[in-house]
């Protein structure tokens, strides 16, 4: 049986409370941490393990907290990142309705390791269930002296609270999380300066993912060897990957890292529907490029799947089948990109409209060839380098590669003067 | 004028932000909780409250999709219309909710009961496709089952 140290004790519905996790040994590292380690300690301990971001970006989550001026008087902050909203997503939800008090433990030792004495959870408003179950667990915590003043006794106090957002793919952005937790409209900040050092309120602050946030009390438990184990490459830990479009069973599974596509596809999500054929994927929610049936035996790790010319990004894999218009699901992503653009750069604001525009001309059967190489300007000008943040290079992530993989299908819209596929857009 | 309820909310909150400005979403949300949606008037007391230029107010609540600034009807039918639900053919879902309600995304029915809005992915792509209809979540919807889910919110 392979390890599952994130989700093992999830019920099938519902979720693991207080006890039940205190049962299972939870709360256990946040006592080791604080009798036995200093803040050093368990950054070190973090980086050792070589813990990468679960965001998206997989950045060093060790290497960010150390990037924290300790010598600075005043407050600092952490922030979990719970704002999934990344199209085709949905692991976080999986720990936070699942298992809200491994987030708080894995936050209050984070918290400890930068010596933030406030933390918030910066929730998604549409996840209502992990709202009511965050908030109770927030008060279990506190009832039980896991949060507030001289935590289990010692000299370390944190106040927890939960944010509950109010809509917008921004919010994702640390930097621009950041500004909405300050009342703002979430735009975000030029970098550097970088949170870490001016974050919330111009103070030091760290924002991390859920599911990397979750790691931390199994890392301190086990140890970063352990932890490198569970991995079958260079990227250790286990990794939330998850599944939908037109297959048997669309899901969320806690594997090892770096688990092939093939594996993802036919073994936990039980192969394609009858009657539909495997295209292309995107492997890592919207905006990681699509990866096709040759691509089936890459090792879905950052590394891996980098040298295949996509990102691992989320891990959660949205499935292009041969029932489904490539023109008309491109055209889907760059609508949601262009409503979600926060407006503020120009080659965003403007670009991400006209290759909407462009798309939907294709799949009326009004589009041109020089439309499609409009398309391939674009890809480059909303490209990395030319806008404020990554939103506009990540909407041309899964078009470069739709352009690059499907141009046949393109090319025929023009042709039939139609969209070839029995189906309809709005 | 801000009830006394939606005052007292609005300074509770004020105790936990350094500076006044930044319970401006907070406030927003007490009062789209209050009255459904914000109006001018509001965003102008909220400005009041806050020490903010009633524009300002404005600017973040234009900005988050789910502060509306228009009147909504009783109940808010936010369909998904991201990627997982596109491939399982939710516009299957709205052609049946657009005929049912006779309304179409952005409008309001006329007996004030629903207001249909698409959104941003809610993440539950294994179970699309999915609609929340104020706080509760449907998830693997069918064109049949369109009618009946809306039964429940007279």
């Amino acid at each position: 049986m392979k390890e599952r140290p994130l989700t093992q004790y999830i019920p099938d519905s519902g979720t693991l409370h207080l006890r039940e996790y205190e049962a299972v040994g939870g709360y256990a590292a946040l006592r080791k941490v604080l009798r036995e380690m200093t803040p050093a300690e368990v950054t070190a301990l973090v980086k050792d393990a070589n813990l990468k971001g679960r965001g998206g970006a997989g950045f060093s989550t060790g290497m960010k907290w150390s990037f924290v001026p300790m010598d600075v008087p005043g407050p600092r902050y952490l922030v979990a990142n719970a704002d999934e909203m990344e199209p085709g997503t949905f692991k976080d939800r999986w720990l936070l309705e699942g298992n809200p008090h491994q987030l708080l433990e894995g936050m209050i030792i984070s918290a400890y390791a930068i010596q933030a004495t406030e933390a918030f959870v910066f929730l998604r408003w549409a996840y209502k269930y992990a709202a009511h179950e965050m908030r109770r667990a927030i008060a279990d915590a506190y009832m039980a002296g896991y949060l507030g003043k001289n935590i289990l006794g010692k000299d370390f106090n944190l106040e927890m609270q939960l944010h509950t957002g109010v809509g917008r793919y921004m919010c994702g952005e640390e930097t621009a999380l950041l500004n909405s937790l300050e009342g703002k409209r979430a735009t975000p900040r030029a970098k550097p300066p970088f949170p870490q050092v001016s974050g919330l309120f111009g103070r030091p602050t760290i924002v991390n993912n859920v599911e990397t946030l979750s790691w931390m009390p199994h890392i301190v438990n086990n140890g970063p060897e352990w932890f490198k184990s569970l991995s079958y490459t260079g990227d250790g830990g286990t990794k939330i990957y998850g599944v939908s479009g037109k297959v048997n069973k669309p899901g969320a599974w806690e594997l090892p890292m770096g688990v092939t596509m093939r594996e993802l596809l036919e073994e936990h999500a039980g192969g394609m529907k009858n009657g539909y054929r495997f295209r292309g994927a995107l492997p890592g929610g919207a905006s990681t490029d699509f990866l096709t049936d040759a691509h089936l035996d890459v090792k879905m790790d950052f590394a891996g799947v980098a040298a295949a010319g996509s990102r691992l990004g989320t891990g959660t894999m949205v499935v292009l089948d041969d029932h489904t218009c490539p023109v008309g699901f491109v055209h889907n992503l760059e609508h949601f990109f262009a409503q979600e653009s926060c407006g503020f750069c120009t080659p965003c604001r403007e670009g991400l409209p006209w290759t909407e525009k462009i798309l939907l001309s294709l799949e009326k059967g009004t589009g041109t060839m020089a439309d499609i190489e409009q398309l391939d300007m674009h890809t480059r000008l909303l490209g990395p380098g030319n806008t404020f943040c990554a939103l506009a290079p990540g909407a041309m992530e899964p078009l470069q590669s739709a352009l690059k993989y499907f141009r046949d299908d393109f090319e025929q819209h023009v042709k039939e003067k139609k969209c070839p596929y029995a189906h309809h857009s709005h | 004028m801000l009830s006394a309820i939606e005052i007292e909310k609005i300074t509770h909150e004020l105790q936990h932000v350094p500076v006044k400005k930044a319970a401006c979403i907070e406030a927003l949300k007490i009062v789209q909780q209050q009255r459904r949606w914000v109006s001018d008037e509001s965003v102008a007391d909220i400005a009041q409250i806050l020490e903010m230029s009633a524009a300002e107010v404005d600017s973040v609540a234009t900005f988050y999709n789910l502060i509306f600034r228009r009147p909504v009807g009783r109940h808010v039918i936010l369909l998904c219309d991201s990627i997982s639900c596109y491939v399982m053919g939710y516009t299957k879902i709205l052609d049946r909710l657009t005929s049912l309600l006779n309304i179409r995304y952005g409008q309001t029915t006329p007996d004030e009961r629903f207001t249909l809005l698409p959104n941003a992915c809610l993440g539950t792509c294994d179970h699309a496709p999915a609609l929340m209809i104020d706080e509760d979540l449907y998830r693997d919807i069918t064109e049949q089952d369109v009618e009946s889910i809306l039964d429940r919110y007279p």
